[in-house]
């Protein structure tokens, strides 16, 4: 096997990064595919507990570079999918314990034996996000319709390009559609006139996403979720897949809309 | 009437979404160039200084912009509108100065 390094960032802090990571992840291995998840974000590990494997880690990222274990320790087998796996961030060290040499070593390490391997990278423009960046085939930026979202996703998205990484492909998450429709956020399309990279999918804002990360469950396991249902439309797209977006835009008919005017909606 | 219109029928207004994305295309264009939108000013302010030591221009009518092809792509494009003139000042300094060197030193006085 010859897998890919697929890298998920953002610039901006909690824009849905490892919310991201984690349910592209799941919904990849349910699609049959071998992945493994990996942590990059040393100091402040988040991933575990997104995919409720919290419990289970013994040995993490920086125990591997180091050489403290053997790879199959650090990876953590997914409660549901035995073709999932998670390398947790150590939680305790700092960023300058990974170069981006050891991360471009592990990655070609595990290449051999998966088909996808998808880095959560760590906000920011600094050491932690050069890890992430070096070993990757492609670069998914995830970003929010919001004015300083976007701004960091622009300059993440120079870093990228000025790394030979580029063009990279947008993952739009938390879209209020009814806000858009009321042209109090920003669109999809509009994102796109701005950025101007390809958007590989558009996230709904979805109360299920946090009752997911409650539980340590993602969403993208819930198929009533429309968040959901949205990430494995981004797998699917993943795999090669022609595949429309959800029909979020579709405004209410006549009658809705009048029934949320008259009820004050 | 006409907003009770809009909300019946769905019609999209020009909501703060509009202003976001008028307001990132200006930061970004300015980000991208790392040039900031008062330094721009100022360098505009320098090229006219330049340009108006040689050309007589019709200064209300200027037009120095930075447009942006894509990321990395900018070009500068000034339209600089000449007034109807006697010629620059730099050409009235150079006949000024060949009529009398001293003449000169007192204009940059």
């Amino acid at each position: 096997m010859a897998g890919r390094v697929i890298t998920i960032t953002s610039g901006k802090g909690g824009v849905g990064k490892t919310t991201a990571t984690a349910n592209i992840g799941i919904a990849l291995a349910s699609q049959g595919k071998r992945v493994v998840v990996i942590d990059a974000d040393i100091g402040l590990r988040n991933l575990d507990v997104i995919m409720g494997l919290e419990n289970r880690i013994v040995y993490d990222l920086v125990d591997l570079v180091e050489g403290s274990c053997q790879l199959r320790q650090a990876m953590i087998k997914h409660k549901k999918f035995n073709s999932l796996f998670l390398i947790p961030a150590a939680q305790t060290r700092d960023k300058m314990a990974v170069s981006p040499d050891d991360m471009v070593a592990l990655t070609d390490e595990l290449r051999q034996d998966c088909d996808y391997i998808l880095i959560d990278s760590p906000a920011g423009i600094e050491r932690g996000f050069r890890n992430a960046l070096e070993p990757a085939d492609e670069v998914l930026i995830v970003t929010n319709p919001e004015v300083s979202a976007v701004r960091d996703a622009d300059r993440i998205i120079g870093l990228i390009e000025a790394a030979d990484k580029g063009p990279g492909k947008l993952l739009l998450n938390r879209l209020k559609i009814d806000m858009v429709n009321k042209g109090e956020m920003l669109s999809s399309d509009d994102v796109y006139d701005i950025l101007g990279l390809e958007i590989v999918g558009i996230i709904p804002e979805d109360e299920l996403v946090l009752s997911a990360s409650n539980s340590g469950i993602p969403v993208s396991l819930n198929l009533d979720s429309k968040a959901g249902m949205a990430f494995n439309n981004v797998a699917r797209r993943m795999l090669g897949e022609d595949l429309p977006f959800m029909k979020l835009d579709a405004k209410p008919g006549l009658l809705r809309r009048l029934a949320q005017f008259f009820g004050g909606n | 009437m006409t907003s009770l219109l809009n909300r019946i029928f769905g019609r999209r207004n020009k909501g703060s979404g509009a202003t976001a994305k008028s307001r990132l295309r200006f930061v970004l264009h300015h980000d991208r160039i790392n040039l900031p939108p008062e330094r721009m000013e100022m360098m505009k302010r320098e090229i006219l200084e330049v340009i108006i030591k040689y050309l007589v221009v019709d200064k209300e009518r200027v037009e120095i912009d930075l447009q942006q092809r894509d990321r990395s792509h900018s070009k500068l494009v000034a339209e600089l509108p000449t007034a109807p003139g006697q010629g620059s000042p730099l050409r009235a300094q150079m006949a000024a100065k060949a009529a009398s060197p001293d003449a000169m030193d007192a204009n940059s006085a």
